[in-house]
């Protein structure tokens, strides 16, 4: 059976792919390609004049240790983020899949922080954890406790990666739900009276089965936690103390509009953009293979 | 090998109650066959003996033992699927060993049980595919393979063969029959199609809404229907079930027409006859008008219908038959002891 459409002329189809096209042309391929272009320059402090240094932004990046240690605090942020919010909302799903009655409102209550813009959440979890005012701090000062994420790296470190993670617990919570319930009841009926008990159906039949979905929201949680952290971290932390918190993406902002480094801050996005191309094509390759459609 | 019993099994969902209390007593080996219209229980049934449904009341034995709150996997039985729920993740030859595997038994052992069921049913070239590159009637002969395995107490069995086609699903008929002597393991199966319940049974549950009309062997059931429900659900086509007044031996239908049935009743019944039960005669008291006939080669149905009543009569002769029975009218006699009656008021045989 046919189910594709097909077009009799050329235009229609040019038409309706054009504005995607042109989306993508104005906000990724133009910026890229002004970012390959600007990496290559260093800029004068007023903008007036650019010169020539080849690969020497990228040279001096890669010798430079704060920026070396940007990318571990990257690695280490977003691996968190990734595993954190998938696991939280992984465990939810499986809850939420076994519950009947009143399973609307919990879904409902759990997708809400969805809604929630990063640097809103940001400011929300910055209340809460704020060193004199905040509730949390507070109650954790009862228990004997002093948190300060102010002055204190890991745990500046634990706020941004929670605060990150809330948000996103909605979005993956979601997509392990639907994947859970595409799961044929009969099958796990039929593991049960094979004699699975709750926890090995779901290491061997469920795990399985969800892998599709999970790869998928490994992918999309890693590109988040590279690129759309960005609010959160600056809102939170401002990628302190030192450099405890700044990740690549922060580090272009930081080093680009506050350090007014243009062409340091063009090779990062750059670099950025390669190691991002580089950790999709590894998932694809490697841990595809170990799913099953 | 088991003996499982049920003492007033009960089900209901919130205020709804869609079993209304089914006893009986299964005896080791027996294959017993549930069978009864869309919605009727039967697959709400197997699955309170399988422990994937709760008991709302009454007893569920298996081999004496009392096991109403035991868990699926703690029943020792094994059940086949109507979509066969096979793990689509796993190759023929892990699903036929998963619950093996799950119980730790040793590697030899499972590799040697899963090929012994292979061979029984003839999966031996497909133990390293997995379930999609099967077909159907494949697919159907793993979720076999993998009930047999594991040499449970009990094999339980929901509508397997429905989703085949025709000629398949005879062949797979007379398989699950043969599998099941050979391995003597008590099973329970379920289906909406009479002609596979007449030709599985040991002893059949004739159900309807939650009740069971009948429990007998199919030929009991053939034979002496208990209830009106029974008669016209097992055999086909459909027994003729007529209103009629009895009057000692004979009934009479609403036309005056008396017929004898051979049983001593009075007042307002109703009078069943099989369609392969009624004869040609010259003679005979019932007079049919007959609309139109279906020549199926073994036999040719006549449907039609009686003067001054409105509801249609079929009549099945057996052979071919071109010359005048085809169109116009014929009259056909049937013998007492082949008439059924049934109070008009419960539907109960009299
Ligand atoms: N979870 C449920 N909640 C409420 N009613 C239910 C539920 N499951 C089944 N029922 C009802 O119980 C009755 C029996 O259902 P069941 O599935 O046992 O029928 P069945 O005989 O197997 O029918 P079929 O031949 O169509 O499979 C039906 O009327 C159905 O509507
Ligand atoms: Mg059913």
């Amino acid at each position: 059976m046919e189910k594709r459409v097909t077009f009799k002329g050329i235009w229609l189809p040019i038409l309706l792919v054009a504005p995607q096209v042109a989306v993508t042309g104005v906000f990724f391929f133009f910026p890229a390609g002004q970012a390959i272009w600007q990496s290559l320059f260093i800029p004068d402090p007023f903008g007036l004049s650019m010169q020539w240094v080849g690969l020497g932004n990228f040279e001096y990046l890669l010798g430079n240790s704060f920026y070396r240690a940007s990318f571990l605090t990257t690695a280490i942020f977003s691996v968190s983020v990734t595993v954190v919010s998938m696991a939280i909302a992984l465990y939810l799903a499986v809850l939420a899949d076994r519950l009947i009655k009143g399973s609307g409102t919990y879904r409902t209550l759990l997708i809400w922080p969805y809604a929630v813009a990063p640097a809103v959440a940001g400011v929300l979890w910055l209340f809460m954890f704020n060193t004199r005012i905040g509730v949390v701090t507070w109650y954790l000062g009862q228990l004997g406790y002093d948190w300060n994420h102010v002055l204190n790296e890991a745990e500046a470190m634990g706020l941004v990666v929670l605060a990150s993670s809330w948000g996103r617990i909605s979005y993956n919570f979601l997509f392990f739900l639907a994947g859970l319930q595409a799961i044929p009841r009969s099958v796990i009926e039929a593991a049960a009276i094979d004699g699975a008990r709750f926890w090995t159906r779901f290491r061997t039949i469920v795990w399985p089965l969800l892998s599709p979905v999970t790869f998928f929201l490994l992918v999309v949680n890693i590109v988040y936690a590279f690129f759309e952290t960005f609010g959160v971290i600056h809102t939170i932390t401002g990628g302190g103390p030192q450099q405890a918190t700044t990740i690549l993406v922060y580090k272009v902002y930081a080093d680009g509009f506050v350090g007014q480094d243009l062409g340091s801050s063009a090779a990062q996005s750059v670099i950025l953009l390669v190691v991002v191309g580089i950790l999709t094509v590894i998932q694809f390759k490697y841990i595809e293979r170990k799913v099953h459609y | 090998m088991a003996t499982v019993t049920l003492t007033g099994i009960h089900k209901s969902y919130g205020k709804t109650e869609v079993i209304h209390g089914i006893d009986i007593d299964i005896a080791d080996g027996e294959l017993i066959v549930i069978v009864g219209p869309s919605g009727c229980g039967k697959s709400t049934l197997l699955r309170m003996v399988a422990g994937l449904e709760t008991i709302t009341s009454g007893d569920l034995l298996i081999d004496g033992a009392r096991l109403n709150d035991a868990e699926p996997m703690d029943r020792n039985i094994a059940m086949v699927f109507q979509n066969y729920a096979l793990y689509p993740h796993m190759s023929v030859a892990d699903n036929m060993g998963y619950a093996l595997k799950i119980a730790r038994r040793p590697k030899g052992e499972i590799a040697e049980r899963v090929q012994a069921a292979a061979k029984m049913l003839q999966l031996e070239p497909y133990l390293a595919r997995k379930p999609r590159e099967l077909s159907g009637g494949q697919r159907q002969r793993v979720a076999m393979g993998r009930a047999i395995v594991r040499d449970p107490a009990v094999f339980l069995f929901d509508e397997p063969l429905s989703n085949l086609d025709a000629k398949l699903r005879v062949q797979m008929r007379l398989e699950i029959k043969a599998l099941q002597r050979k391995l003597g393991v008590t099973s329970l199966y379920v289906t909406h199609d009479q002609v596979e319940a007449m030709t599985l049974a040991d002893r059949m549950i004739v159900m309807n809404a939650g009740v069971a009309e009948q429990i007998g062997t199919p030929l009991d059931v053939y034979e002496r229907p208990a209830t009106v429900f029974a008669a016209q659900f097992i055999g086909s086509p459909a027994m003729n079930v007529l209103p009629a007044r009895a009057e000692g031996r004979v009934a009479r239908l609403a036309n005056g027409i008396g017929i004898e049935t051979g049983t001593d009743a009075s007042g307002d019944v109703l009078v069943g006859m099989r369609p392969e039960h009624m004869e040609r005669d010259p003679d005979g008291p019932i007079a049919l008008d007959i609309r139109m006939a279906e020549p199926l080669g073994a036999n040719t149905l006549l449907h039609g219908s009686l003067a001054g009543i409105a509801q249609e009569i079929v009549v099945s002769l057996p052979g071919v038959h071109r010359e005048d029975v085809m169109a116009g009218s014929a009259r056909f006699r049937i013998a007492p002891e082949a008439c059924h009656l049934f109070d008009a008021g419960t539907g109960r045989r009299l």
